[in-house]
């Protein structure tokens, strides 16, 4: 008999471990999927760009070879001998070039055309008309993003901002690359500022004199500009200074207002023509005035795109000293934005900014006074030169640090850049050599310039359209995936190994075909690579599934989401496509939460699963359909719902403000309790904190004595008692000293340092071990027997206390045995164990969700470390709303055994809901300057020295907090209906086996407290359940990311894309990212713990045998 | 049930729209500078009033169910006055659901508690019409086949509307109007100078929208009801069979 049980176990058993396993591979597989999908998309959307900090100096010249002139020798020079001492830049924000284009003198004939934006700066047209050699005006084509920070990053480092400079700080906008104003600085010039306080941010304490004016509220018109007019003519009389730059915004904020085409801006236009007239009259004869829009605007008056409109800008230079050779042409040259810089710095006899990218201007660097042309392109030509080798500097040094420049046309470049560069060696050693060579290296020089700033734009400026629409593609398949697959694990005749054959048939021949690539040496991107292998590997299911659809789906079977929640998916993800929901999304979640919380109450009522049928039936009405009796009652639901509405209010209280709502206010709530003055209000909260830690230990413990797995003798039973307190009093130690460090005397400020440091590694380190350890042991699980047959149940309670004698360890085997009997569908005899035994395994019925919340409670601890001390309610919260959620979602499952289980849509998306909740209410918002950064100090109060992970470790775990806690807690879900099953507090005694004449007797009551075991008793829909579940949750969690790949790339010239959406896209990939690996862990432990279980039995059978 | 039944139900949900559009356009005539949007609280004291009064006057004009055995003055009154402690207790409880919703708690109560007693008007009010003082009866008549009457039906109709409205009417909440009765979606984006100083209004410029968009939500809600539930009556007429009747 025994033999023939064995070897059904052990198949059983290794069937079930083969599920488990194809289960998680399957896991990882879909996990890839959406990987390869986020990689793809991101690599095609997020334009990226090193930021080198490195900077050109005057001592060091940009290559080999002499410098021109000899310009070492003079005074103030550096590469190149400065033409002019000063400089005034005169900013005009979204002065659009046709504003200062100047009006031809109409014809009699025609009437006048009369919009209001143009020919109002008429000095211009005055100076380029009577002085045409000293003024010039030219259309600078700005590259986008025109928006003004990035224009003005363009305008003084002379590169092409894209969205992540990578190596900012993403706390500050400061430049860190080198530019114009450093440059100045550091040659000791005087830089006085005015205008747009844009500019403190990005050149914090650059400016020896400033005077900045608030551009924060558009519908100003004037405070800036009057500001500035206050201070310019003062400040240029006075003549300290170098370099003026007045940087207006009423153009910009009129164009805002009212749009172009509105008399206002003739106004401020009119106002603007004043303010230069009144400049030029200033001007001394070793000043340059420019005059500079940073970018246009489209017909309504809006920026940041790319159409022309936008991109077109005036720029106007004048100098009192005769500066063009020529007069100006008849319609005004075409020139980049960012020339200005290159030319502006070797005029002023500065060093090029090192990263600059622009080409000089070389009209500017011709020789006046001299007539001979010939001198005057040797002067372009060595201007020319010196700036080709800057950026040849430039680009070696760049693509030595990264490798997103085309390598093919890199080396093109170079070739071109080596013969340009001899041939100007050549022409220097033969000076009066024939004017055409001198012509050919200019030229080439020019060709040269303008193919790096081609190259920059194509890798910098430009999107993949193709890799956007091919990641967004992969989420979508990854997400039909999810959903069929889910589905197909809801059939009862599911089965694991079909699969793992089509997943394993399409990997292999992805992997067949990187092969050939690679054989045919094809290079390709590791990012590609790895979309195409997710592609292939996809292929066969979408086959499958195609073949499967034909005629006997219908339709609907596609889409199993019950229709309220397809609803509400359905808005969240509408919700992703417009800027005001992005940015409101921290007060549409709870309340989309709060209503899906209604829905599943008023849909428990009118299915009559609330209220006992007596109150719903009127004396004439029969109730056809019965459910049965309900489990709970009408008061007990609406409590849970009252409950978790109140719960997420109140999390709401702890809400960050977007900075795009000013009427908004954050909460006081969320900053360290270290930077509250008032001693008492202090101690009060610092109160509060302790007391929701040890709510929340309280609330852990007292749910695992409600289910009695507190009792164990296991090792982590134990660390849940003792160690979980420690944790509480080294958190609350460590709140105490970081709260009031300034106040310690002095004496203790040594050992106030050493705990702060000592005391957050302590409690991760605990809580790591006790992860170790409840990994190690995961069964908590007490084993009792009673001496005689208990005949009721009365009998049975109490054996809630410790073991008392021997004779209850005695009887425990026989019992266990008895059990696996059952479980193994009866082979042995029933007779054989027959006898007045009971037995009691506590807590065998909760084995799988106890080590949950065990699990979740260590994890919550450190996370909790991390935050500011009164984030520890919003955590206190977390538990206690998705407690109240679990309850109020097990009211609606029905337990279906023996299978299958399933998880409903509901269920899944409210706690994917609760995540992005949680995630708000902690004092997050998906923007960069809102990350917390502090938290890379906790334990590490003086920095990390060089190392990165670990900082970016400790931010991301503080940031993702939420995802990661509900990600693991995901398996909840499944566990909690069964869980609930055994409501009555009397009943913690799971009796696993009694006399079959009992049995007899009372069946339902033995059915009734199984709880989890009934999972147990059922591997193959379990396994199939938990692959349902993940996969739910994945494919909810995907359609999020998928619509905001979706709303980033339609959006992508959205003036607020940069600003709201890509900055969501990435939060939400990095947030699917930790949640999806949440998960897999999550399943994982629950795994661990079955098989913990099944060893566990199979212990108890050995000891019975021997 | 017969067609004359649904006849007297359309008549008097007609007289319910024309209720709720005489409180839009009767006050105009006695108020100086009154609009819906503009003195949005006046007209919602107004349209509560006049829904209420055309509710009542149906239900005594109609009497949808038979009157009950004892008509005594003093039951009537106990009647009535039950009536209107469980409509002042609804009205909290909108209050409180709606702060729970994420209405502002301290600020604007007065808004907020208005907005609770039209909801209370469209919901509550045409129950305690029909149904009387009995929550036990109120479940039962939103619940899975608890409907007794084409009355119940279509209470439980334009009720359900109503809510939905509400619900629907929050949705424009964190849309930026530039002014409420603005109906056009300011291109929001006109009022960003740049990438990252952007702003929507100075605060001071905000007007005050709270709670235009759920109580016109409401209201249309409730008038979509009341216009298809009838319709809906009609059309499934022969499929509802009413178990009392």
């Amino acid at each position: 008999m025994v033999p023939v049980c064995w070897r059904s176990r052990c198949a059983s058993g290794r069937r079930s471990r083969m599920q488990k396993i194809s289960v998680l591979l399957f896991l990882a597989w879909v996990c890839f999927l959406f990987y390869a999908g986020i990689a793809l998309f991101t690599s095609g959307f997020l334009l990226t760009r090193l930021e080198l900090t490195n900077h050109s100096s005057c001592q060091e010249p940009p290559g080999p070879g002499s410098l021109p002139w000899g310009s070492q020798g003079k005074p103030g020079a550096c590469w190149m001998a400065s033409r002019f001492s000063r400089l005034v830049l005169v900013l005009i924000d979204a002065l659009r070039f046709d504003f200062a284009q100047p009006q031809p003198s109409h014809s009699p004939g025609e009437p006048p055309v009369s919009l209001p934006f143009l020919g109002k700066l008429n000095c211009l047209q005055r100076i380029l008309e009577i002085q045409p050699h000293h003024a010039r005006l030219y259309q600078s084509k700005a590259d986008p993003p025109t928006t003004t920070m990035q224009r003005l990053k363009a305008l003084t480092t002379g590169s092409l901002p894209t969205f992540i400079d990578a190596g900012s700080n993403f706390a500050s906008h400061a430049i860190v690359e080198d530019n114009l104003i450093k440059q100045l600085a550091s040659a000791g010039r005087r830089v006085v500022f005015m205008g747009d306080d844009t500019w403190k941010d990005l050149f914090p304490g650059a400016f020896s004199q400033a005077f900045f004016f608030p551009s924060f509220n558009v519908r100003d018109l004037h405070t800036v500009d009057n500001g500035i007019l206050e201070h310019l003519y003062p400040t240029m009389d006075s003549g300290e200074w170098d370099m003026l730059i007045a940087h207006f915004l009423g153009v910009d904020h009129c164009g805002h207002k009212y749009g172009p085409h509105h008399p206002e801006m003739a106004k401020k236009l009119s106002q603007m023509d004043q303010v230069i007239q009144g400049l030029v009259e200033r001007l001394e004869n070793d000043t340059l005035l420019v005059v500079i829009g940073d970018h246009g605007m489209t017909m309504t008056g809006d920026h940041g795109g790319d159409s022309e409109l936008e991109i077109s800008a005036a720029l106007f230079l004048y100098s009192p000293k005769a500066l063009f050779p020529g007069a100006p042409p008849e319609e005004p040259e075409i020139v980049p934005q960012i020339s200005l810089v290159p030319t502006l710095a070797l005029l002023l006899g500065l060093p090029i900014p090192f990263g600059n990218i622009g080409e000089v201007m070389a009209e500017l660097f011709s020789e006046v006074e001299d007539s001979q042309s010939h001198s005057s392109a040797l002067a372009q030509a060595s201007a020319l030169h010196l700036n080709a080798q800057q950026v040849s500097r430039f680009l070696h040094t760049y693509s030595a640090a990264a490798q997103d420049l085309q390598v093919k046309e890199l080396h093109r470049l170079q070739t071109l850049f080596n013969k340009a560069s001899a041939d100007y060696q050549r022409l220097l050693q033969r000076p009066q050599g024939p004017e055409a060579a001198l012509q050919t290296v200019i030229t080439e020089l020019q060709q040269f310039l303008r193919g790096v700033r081609a190259m920059c734009i194509q890798s910098w400026a430009r999107f993949s359209l193709g890799r956007m629409a091919g990641g967004a593609a992969l989420m979508a398949a990854a997400c039909f995936l999810c959903l069929l697959v889910s589905q197909w694990a809801t059939s009862p005749g599911f089965c694991f190994r079909p699969l793992l054959t089509l997943m394993a048939c399409g990997l292999a021949g992805t992997i067949v075909c990187a092969g050939l690539l690679t054989t045919t040496g094809l290079k390709l991107d590791p990012v590609v690579l790895g979309a195409m292998a997710a592609a292939g590997s996809l292929l066969p299911f979408l086959w499958k599934a195609w073949a499967g659809w034909g005629s006997r789906r219908p339709l609907v079977a596609l889409l199993p989401i019950p229709g309220p929640v397809l609803l509400f998916l359905l808005i969240r993800f509408a919700a992703f496509f417009s800027d005001s929901f992005v940015v409101a999304e921290a007060r549409a979640t709870p309340f989309l939460l709060g209503s899906l919380i209604l829905l599943l109450i008023a849909q428990l009522h009118w299915e009559g699963k609330l209220l006992p049928p007596k109150l719903l039936t009127i004396p004439r009405l029969c109730f056809s359909a019965s459910t049965g009796p309900p489990r709970h009652n009408g008061t007990h639901a609406l409590g849970l719902g009252v409950g978790l509405l109140l719960c997420i209010r109140l999390a709401g209280l702890f809400h960050r403000c977007p900075e795009e709502t000013p009427a908004c206010h954050s909460s006081p709530w969320l900053s360290p309790l270290a930077s509250m003055v008032g001693g008492r209000a202090k101690n009060l909260w610092y109160g509060a904190c302790v007391g929701a830690l040890v709510a929340l230990l309280a609330a852990v413990r007292l749910w695992l004595r409600r289910y009695s797995n507190l009792k164990s003798p296991e090792p982590s039973v134990l660390f849940v008692r003792w160690g979980l307190p420690l944790m509480a009093l080294g958190t609350a130690a460590y709140w105490a000293l970081a709260s009031g460090a300034d106040e310690a005397p002095p004496r203790l400020r040594a050992l106030v340092a050493g705990a702060s440091v000592v005391l957050p590694r302590a409690v991760a380190g605990l809580a790591a071990s006790g992860l170790m350890l409840l990994l190690w042991r995961p069964v908590t699980v007490l084993v009792k027997a009673t001496t005689g047959a208990p005949r009721t149940r009365t009998v049975l309670t109490p054996f809630s206390g410790p073991p008392t004698s021997r004779a209850d360890l005695d009887y425990v085997v026989p019992q266990i045995y008895r059990h696996m009997q059952e479980e193994f569908r009866g082979r042995l005899e029933r007779t054989k164990s027959q006898g007045p035994l009971t037995v009691a395994a506590c807590h065998l019925g909760s084995v799988y969700s106890a080590a949950m919340v065990t699990a979740l409670t260590l994890l919550a601890f450190p996370l909790l470390l991390l935050h500011a001390e009164r984030i520890s309610l919003v955590f206190l919260l977390l538990f206690l709303q998705s407690f109240l959620l679990l309850h109020l979602l097990a009211a609606g499952i029905p337990i279906t055994t023996p299978g299958p289980f399933t998880v409903p849509w509901q269920a899944v998306s409210a706690w994917a809901l609760m995540a992005t909740q949680t995630f708000y209410s902690m004092g997050h918002q998906p923007v960069f300057p809102a990350i917390h950064w502090h938290a890379a100090f906790v334990g590490f109060p003086e920095g990390h020295g060089s190392s990165t992970w670990l900082p970016a470790l400790l931010v991301g775990a503080n940031t993702f907090a939420s995802h990661l806690l509900f990600a693991v807690g995901c398996p909840l879900l499944l566990l909690w209906p069964f869980l609930c099953e055994n409501q009555g507090p009397r009943k913690r005694w799971q009796p696993l086996g009694r006399n079959e004449a009992e049995a007899r007797v009372r069946p339902e009551e033995e059915e009734e407290p199984l709880m989890e075991m009934r999972l147990r008793d059922a591997p193959h829909h379990f396994n199939a359940a938990l692959l349902q579940l993940s996969l739910k949750y994945l494919f909810v969690l995907g359609i999020q990311i998928l619509a905001c790949a979706l709303a980033a790339s339609i959006l992508r010239r959205h003036l607020m894309v940069w600003k709201v959406f890509a900055p969501k896209f990435i939060f939400e990939a990095m947030g699917f990212i930790v949640s999806s690996v949440g998960l897999f862990l999550g399943i994982a432990l629950v795994m661990r713990v079955d098989g913990a279980v099944s060893s566990w039995f199979r212990q108890l059978v050995l000891a019975q045998q021997r | 049930m017969k067609d004359t039944d649904i006849k007297r139900l359309l008549y008097t949900h007609l007289l319910c729209i024309f209720s709720i559009i005489l409180s839009i356009f009767i006050p105009s005539f006695f108020l100086e500078n009154f609009s819906i949007l503009e003195t949005h609280l006046t007209w919602l004291c107004i349209c509560s009033v006049f829904v209420t009064a055309v509710n009542l006057l149906l239900y005594l004009v109609v009497k949808p169910n038979a009157s009950s055995k004892r008509s005594s003055l003093s039951y009537k009154v106990t009647r009535f006055l039950k009536c209107c402690i469980y409509f002042l207790m609804s009205c909290f409880f909108f209050h409180v659901i709606f702060v729970l919703y994420g209405a502002p708690l301290i600020e604007l109560v007065l808004e907020t508690f208005l907005f609770a007693v039209i909801l209370s008007t469209f919901t509550t009010v045409p129950c305690l019409c029909l149904l009387g003082p009995n929550i036990k009866a109120w479940l039962r008549v939103f619940s899975r086949n608890g409907v007794t009457s084409i009355w119940e039906n279509s209470l439980q109709i334009t009720t359900i509307s109503s809510f939905i409205g509400t619900w629907l009417g929050a949705f424009p909440i964190p849309l930026d109007w530039e002014r409420p009765w603005q109906m056009a979606i300011e291109r929001k984006y006109k009022m960003c100078t740049s990438l990252y100083v952007c702003t929507r209004h100075g605060a001071s410029h905000c007007p005050q929208v709270w709670p235009i968009s759920c109580t016109l939500g409401a209201t249309f809600g409730y008038v979509a009801g009341l216009v298809i539930s009838p319709l809906w009556i009609y059309w499934n007429r022969k499929q509802l069979t009413y178990k009392n009747h």
